[in-house]
């Protein structure tokens, strides 16, 4: 752990990144003989965004293992592994080169145990990053998130605080059936304080990172620090805008999501991926078959302009959902 | 070559200054690929290239303004701003990409020599990619449909011997890499990377093979970046003394030494040529700065084709 430990034993707390956490958790992961991580330039290179730096020298080239540029082979050979006994996790660079590997995350890791009558299960974890904001144009920047949430067979995680990232990986290893899990390129350098010893978060339910009473803005991963944003800006009109995140894309949480609602009579949900056929249009149908007659005003989505994502930041900005459109879209609620 | 290496030094230079951003991945070192296959193809030859493609897309005859104002992200870039350092295409100079999908440039290159074939034309479509690309599967069904339709597809594989950390040896079971296209029935050629006056002449044996017996060929570039993956890798898995011993067989110095041996070249020469190159990427770098930005109200064009 390359954070900072106080030595008294009382109360001990450690500063970590995310990027920290979830190393940390990986480490404690690959503490248990049948998990081991493999992925391309995981090893000596350290991972393209520093998560794995140190785990080759600590568990050797057998536990972390380093692959060719061969996206459908070796995530398809971490579901084999699966099937055969072993914990694989497997680290795809990012979402835009899972594609290449949809085939194997979709037709078999997603869809064995049905196909099976229930005979195979697919345990592994399959960790990728996602999202824009660093100008890396269309081929590196999109949320696909999403559309992973569409398959059934998988469960759907993202982490957007440093607590979880630390602590959403042992219950993924821990599911019997395929887990993925999206980590925001931009949170990596999130700092947080945390128990030294982790505690157990839930995969299950969202979680309320704000309460308030005028509106219930839902967000996740990259989305959380965008709504967390908008409410603080919210707060100094008087407008209580309660924050959620989901956490876990698939299943989604609906409990959480309609009591809020029920409460504060507005939702207004912030989502990465692109607007048409969105994560963001699954949740506004579910509020609206389930908690309609709560409503106060229609349901307000904040999404990805309909565009690959281009590369001049002024662009990519106006393409992303910003806190002042989220605060925009709270106040027409509310109004 | 010259023109290449002072382009992508003042790239890193704009880099390190913030007035470039994203991932920029410079091709220093490998100038002598591009430059010799480029001048064994002709203008109307189509190029398909990576996201190391500053070099190609000069060579190619997309104009240093063009890049620069990409790089920028201005509205002046030969992508108006969308694409940046990975995503250059010039329609007019036959450049399509520019693609940042490691392996996702062969499909392409296979459909346009299909194009070519079908229309009639005699065109060639050079087709670039890194050692690291031929362990995707594109790899393998692109050479296998290209050899299967005899399509006139030249693939350049620009062996530098790292897929980003990955050396050659950890990336294949069998680093020979033209023997996978020999594989496919295809005639493997390979050629020192480092050595422009080589590789033009293999680059022009293997059109010539492409032109007279209509099928494709693999050339194998052995050939070395001297910096880092791209700007943002702290490239801790190279050896400094394996750096330095390419270094010595830097292709502009080499060049310039067998030119000044045979007299063909002079300081004055190399001289000037050093200014003429430092004054356009000067102008570049000016226009760049002038150059307009895309008003935020066009953020949603060109995602479907603007009809009249
Ligand atoms: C499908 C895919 N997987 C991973 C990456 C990340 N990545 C970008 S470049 C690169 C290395 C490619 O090496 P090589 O093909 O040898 O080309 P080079 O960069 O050496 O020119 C990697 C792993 C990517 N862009 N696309």
């Amino acid at each position: 752990m390359t954070g900072t430990e106080p030595a008294t034993t009382e109360a001990r707390t450690v500063t970590l990144t995310y990027r920290e956490a979830m190393r940390d958790a990986l480490r404690r992961a690959l503490a248990d003989e049948p998990v081991f991580l493999i992925g391309e330039d995981v090893g000596q290179y350290g991972g393209a965004f520093g998560v794995t730096l140190g785990l080759l020298e600590e568990f050797g080239p057998e536990r972390v293992i380093d692959t060719p540029l061969s996206e459908s082979g070796f995530v398809g050979a971490g579901i084999g592994a699966a099937l055969g006994g072993t914990l694989p996790i497997v680290e795809v660079m990012t979402v835009n080169f899972s594609l290449l590997a949809l085939d194997q995350i979709l037709n078999n890791a997603a869809t064995l145990s049905h196909m099976s009558g229930g005979r195979l299960h697919v345990p592994l974890v399959i960790r990728m990053t996602t999202g824009a904001g660093r100008q890396l144009a269309a081929q590196h920047s999109h949320s696909l998130e999403g559309w992973y949430a569409h398959i059934p067979g998988l469960r759907i995680l993202a982490p957007a605080t440093v607590e979880d990232a630390r602590g959403m990986l042992a219950p993924a290893l821990a599911d019997p059936d395929p887990v993925l899990i999206f980590e925001h390129g931009s949170l990596y350098n999130d700092k947080a304080t945390l128990p030294a010893t982790p505690v157990p978060v839930s995969i299950d339910t969202a979680a309320i990172r704000r309460p308030g009473t005028d509106a219930t803005v839902i967000g996740y991963g990259g989305t959380l620090a965008t709504a967390l944003s908008a409410a603080d800006q919210l707060a100094t009109e008087g407008i209580q805008a309660e924050v959620i995140d989901l956490r876990s894309l698939r299943p989604l949480d609906d409990a959480t999501i309609m009591e809020s609602v029920s409460r504060t009579h507005r939702a207004v949900i912030v989502d990465e991926g692109w607007r048409s056929g969105s994560l963001a249009a699954e949740i506004s149908a579910r509020i609206t078959e389930q908690a309609f007659y709560d409503l106060d005003a229609p349901v307000e989505r904040v999404c990805s302009a309909e565009v690959p994502m281009p590369y001049a930041r002024h662009l990519e900005q106006a393409a992303l959902p910003r806190p002042s459109d989220v605060a925009a879209s709270v106040r027409r609620t509310v109004n | 070559m010259l023109r290449i290496r002072r382009f992508e030094e003042r790239c890193a230079e704009l880099y390190s200054a913030t007035k470039i951003r994203g991932f920029v991945h410079l091709c220093i070192g490998e100038e002598a690929v591009a430059v010799g296959v480029h001048k064994a193809l002709a203008d109307d030859d189509a190029v398909v290239s990576t996201y190391r493609e500053h070099g190609h897309a000069l060579a190619k005859g997309i104009t240093m303004d063009a890049v620069m104002a990409e790089m920028y992200g201005k509205a002046t870039g030969c992508s108006h701003g969308r694409g940046g350092s990975m995503h250059l295409f010039d329609r007019d100079a036959r450049f399509y990409g520019g693609n940042a999908i490691v392996g996702g440039g062969l499909p392409l290159a296979v459909g346009l020599a299909l194009a070519d074939t079908r229309l009639g034309r005699r065109q060639v479509t050079a087709c670039f990619f890194g050692d690291g690309a031929v362990a995707e599967g594109e790899f393998h069904e692109s050479l296998n449909l290209a050899a299967l339709w005899r399509l006139p597809v030249l693939f350049c594989c620009e062996n530098n011997q790292y897929a980003m950390g990955t050396p050659l040896r950890r990336e294949h079971a069998n680093t020979d890499l033209g023997a996978r296209a020999v594989g496919y029935g295809m005639r493997s050629m390979e050629v020192d990377g480092m050595d422009v006056l080589a590789v033009e002449a293999a680059a022009h044996e293997a059109v010539a093979h492409i032109g007279r017996h209509r099928e494709p060929v693999f050339l194998e570039l052995r050939t070395y970046r001297f910096r880092a993956h791209s700007m943002y890798d702290p490239d801790r898995y190279r050896d400094k003394t394996e750096i330095e011993s390419w270094k010595r067989r830097d292709p502009i110095p080499a060049l310039a030494a067998s030119l000044r041996a045979t007299a063909d070249l002079s300081d004055s020469d190399m001289d000037k040529m050093e200014s003429e190159v430092t004054a356009e990427i000067d102008g570049a770098v000016a226009a760049a700065e002038a150059a307009p930005v895309e008003p935020e109200s066009e953020l949603t064009r060109h995602v479907y084709t603007e009809r009249a």
